[in-house]
């Protein structure tokens, strides 16, 4: 096989592979590569020399398609980027038209978008709580982080109809009205998952094994990290206190007391700290919110056809996953002349390089874990 | 002819008690082997909030046999590119070696094919040292990647813990003074103790050395399913496959098995010399009575007529064997003597194995998987000299024992000064290793090369 591979390669002398190094193809296919990322690997015994991701493989050319929908039309499309996180999605895009509409969301509308967003983030750092942990062994953590997003994904289903990619919000404010028991549900959520973090931090926090699996894996300091582009809980495991819903309160979070958790070393345990903190934080801004939900409407009057001015915006919000913005352009017709994502997925990811360099294959899925990337967002 | 046909005679009639046992357990090892599989998924779904398997039998008792169908029908493939002989022969080695091993295993007085074997628990831990060859084969032949890392690491590995794991049997046999599996069942009821009172820290280091033999969460790394896709299996399927899966749990059945043949009374009861506590011998029977009531009571529930049948034949199964415990006192038959003898021995000697299998379960399902440094530390840093420090520490035990003259229960008196002393050494061990353990997660860059290769592969 390594003959073939010099005969075709048209640098010869770069590719040749040494007496004791080994490549190994590291997805699509593969238990741990969270979808289908493929990360080339060098390997120098256990020890990774170099490595390189290939993504593309779920490339459904999602910014293409925005340029022949109507701006409305192509919301339920963003759910499908960070498909575990959708709503997320969808408040970024609703925003960005907004903005470009020069229109506003209610305040109840806000209101209920934080709920859900919130809610969605918890559900979104579940997911990657439980798929980490399986990636580093524990095979247990996985189903009770299951279990209560299970229950969040609940509450979508009751509120809009879908579980996954809801398509909750729309240009403008919301469809649906938040339906009768939706405080109550949230509350009786939020009331007892606080002992629910608390069973994910008996089993991982000050477990030694996971400990020793975590620290000083995959570091990356606050400059790698601002150089990289690298943002969310990414960033601020690194030390960096950088969240847009502080930085540039969008939708209601400026109405919500809330911390910033950061970390210090910038390694896959602070990672894990951060992660957890954050859903702890995102419970507070839950149950803060449920208070006092404004009544009033839930739509912005923006016409049933939007035609946006002719211009550009770019809206950025803090997706559980990092910073991600849209950017429009509108020639002032019923379709956006361009559409561009900023995923933190695809930007975090390129730090995955530096961050696996010099460990061992067993690191590698920690990292890639930890940078808790979804393959719908990289590829769009 | 006839000569060769009376050897033969004679050999069977010379043998027949052996024949009987091997036979069994040829026959029985691979079916318990499916079942633990199952309790093993039972287990996992319990500690999980969630059913496991529901659907093929009640509780899913007949999942075993339907996987194994499964798997005995599936298309069984070899890589274009592997070895073909070496990757055909692989599971066999690691299979044979597993069921080998289990011949010197005794379930019961005379409930041993190895009945006259001196080596007893040697012939054991060197048979099962075979079976990584069947890994390290296995892996090299697939001609994979994943698989020559699972077969490299399943080395080293077993290397390291297999030492471990020896030096925790020598303080064993140093309190046994014998290797002979049934002198040392029978010491432990005249010494009146288990050895795991005498030797604790010995029955520690030896139940995590036995996980990293067998490959078993959280040392699982030949496998590392998360990191290697299946290490050393990935490219095995239908049979082949299962034959490295039965040989895992073998394997465990194995290391089970010596565990609680050298530290927890092999097939005595508890207490086996305390008369008031005799109505423990009726346990036996009663379980297995319920079990068969259980059987019975849902077997006419079962959707599927081969349900139906196979609860009836487990329940008539357990009745026999509760017949036989039953029968065993009453009516004075010399081969019934022997059958109750045999299988109330193997009674508690499975019950100690299965409790023995639960920890490396509850453990599978508890603690996420060590890094490769990481393991390699903790054998070599931790338990090998912890475990060297535990033989002399009962060495210097026993002598005190002697030089007192306790016996019996006395005797955990003798040794809890070296225990404590062995346990104060391997607290400074893990302390010593957490210090340097921080820094070995590190990236060790040696050369960063501009130009990377993106063509290799």
């Amino acid at each position: 096989m390594a003959d073939t591979i010099h005969d075709t390669a048209p640098h010869k002398a770069d590719t040749l592979l040494g007496a004791d190094e080994l490549v190994i193809n590291m997805g699509p296919q593969h238990p741990s590569t969270h979808g289908v990322l493929r990360v080339k690997l060098k390997l120098d015994g256990e020890r990774v020399i170099g490595s390189e991701c290939v993504i593309g493989y779920l490339h459904r050319g999602v910014e293409k398609i925005a340029e022949n929908r109507s701006y409305q039309q192509f919301a339920p499309y963003v759910d499908r980027m960070d498909y575990v996180a959708a709503i997320s999605n969808g408040l970024g895009y609703c925003e960005a038209v907004e903005k470009l509409l020069m229109a506003e969301a209610p305040p109840r509308a806000r209101v209920i978008r934080v709920i859900l967003t919130e809610l969605q983030r918890i559900a979104s750092h579940l997911l990657w709580l439980g798929t980490h942990a399986l990636d580093i062994g524990a095979l247990t953590p996985l189903f009770y982080c299951m279990r209560e997003r299970e229950e969040i994904l609940k509450i979508f289903e009751k509120y809009c109809g879908a579980r996954l990619t809801t398509h909750a919000f729309r240009i403008g404010g919301l469809q649906y009205e938040a339906y009768d028991t939706l405080e109550k549900d949230v509350e009786r959520f939020c009331k007892g998952f606080d002992a629910r973090i608390q069973e994910y931090s008996d089993l991982l926090t000050g477990n030694s094994i996971w400990i020793g699996r975590t620290r000083n894996v995959g570091v990356l300091n606050a400059a790698d990290c601002i150089a990289l582009g690298a943002s969310g809980p990414v960033l601020r495991a690194s030390g960096v206190k950088w969240d847009l819903r502080k930085a540039m309160p969008y939708a209601a979070y400026d109405q919500y007391q809330f911390e910033i958790p950061v970390g210090t070393n910038g390694d896959t345990y602070d990672r894990y700290l951060v992660r957890i903190e954050e859903m702890r934080q995102s419970r507070l801004i839950c149950l803060q919110a449920i208070e006092n939900i404004p009544a009033g409407p839930i739509m912005a009057r923006v016409g049933k056809v939007l035609k946006p001015p002719p211009g550009e915006v770019y809206h950025a919000i803090e997706a559980p996953k990092g910073i991600l913005g849209y950017y429009i352009v509108s020639d002032g017709g019923t379709q956006p002349y361009r559409v561009r994502v900023r995923p933190p997925s695809f930007v975090n990811l390129q730090a995955l390089d530096k961050m696996i360099r010099g460990h061992l294959v067993t690191d590698v899925v920690a990292i890639i874990g930890t940078l808790d990337i979804v393959l719908g967002e990289v590829d769009r | 002819m006839s000569g060769a046909f009376q050897g033969v005679l004679a050999f069977v009639q010379a043998w027949w008690v052996e024949l009987l046992c091997a036979m069994l357990i040829l026959l029985v090892v691979p079916l318990i082997a499916g079942y633990i599989v199952l309790v093993e998924r039972k287990v996992m779904a319990d500690m999980q909030a969630r059913l496991g398997p529901m659907r093929v039998g009640p509780h899913g008792l007949l999942q075993p046999i339907a996987d194994a169908l499964k798997l005995l029908i599936k298309e069984d493939l070899i890589p274009d590119n592997a070895d073909q002989f070496i990757f055909w022969f692989a599971p066999v080695l690691s299979m044979t070696a597993a069921l080998t091993s289990m011949g010197a295993v005794a379930f019961g007085p005379w409930f041993h094919v190895a009945r006259d074997i001196n080596i007893g628990l040697l012939f054991v831990v060197g048979i099962s040292a075979l079976g990584p060859f069947g890994i390290v084969l296995g892996g090299w032949a697939s001609n994979n990647h994943y698989s020559i890392i699972g077969a490299i690491r399943s080395t080293a590995q077993l290397i390291s813990y297999e030492t471990t794991a020896g030096f925790a049997l020598v303080s064993g046999f140093l309190l046994a003074g014998t290797l002979k599996v049934s002198d040392i069942v029978e010491h432990q009821r005249a010494d009146n103790v288990w050895y795991v009172f005498l030797a604790p820290v010995g029955f520690v280091t030896y139940l995590i050395a036995s996980i990293a033999e067998t490959n078993r969460a959280p040392f699982d790394l030949p496998e590392a399913e998360s990191e290697l896709v299946a290490g050393y299996m990935t490219e095995y399927s239908g049979f082949r496959w299962s034959l490295y899966f039965l040989a895992e749990y073998a394997n465990m059945i194995v290391v089970g098995a010596v565990g609680t043949t050298l530290f927890l009374g092999g097939w005595l009861r508890p207490f086996p010399n305390v008369r008031w506590l005799g109505w423990v011998d009726a346990f036996p029977a009663l379980l297995l009575v319920a079990v068969g009531a259980y059987c019975v009571a849902r077997a006419g529930k079962q959707p599927v007529r081969v349900q139906r049948l196979f609860m009836w034949g487990v329940a008539g199964l357990c009745f026999a064997v509760a017949l036989i415990f039953a029968l065993a006192a009453p009516v004075s038959f010399a081969p019934l003597k022997l059958a109750y003898a045999g299988l109330y021995g193997a009674f508690w000697f499975l019950l100690k194995v299965s409790a023995y299998i639960y920890i490396f379960m509850w453990l599978r399902f508890t603690l996420p998987r060590f890094r490769f440094d990481q393991l390699m530390r903790l054998g070599w840093h931790i338990l090998i000299p912890l475990a060297l420090v535990n033989v002399i520490g009962v060495g210097i035990g026993l002598a005190i024992n002697s030089a007192l003259g306790w016996q019996g229960w006395m005797t955990i008196v003798g040794m809890l000064p070296t225990t404590l002393a062995t346990i104060f050494v391997g607290m400074l061990l893990i302390r010593w290793n957490d210090k340097h353990a921080a820094a070995a997660s590190a990236p060790v860059v040696t050369e960063v090369r501009e130009a990377e290769d993106s063509y290799a592969g």
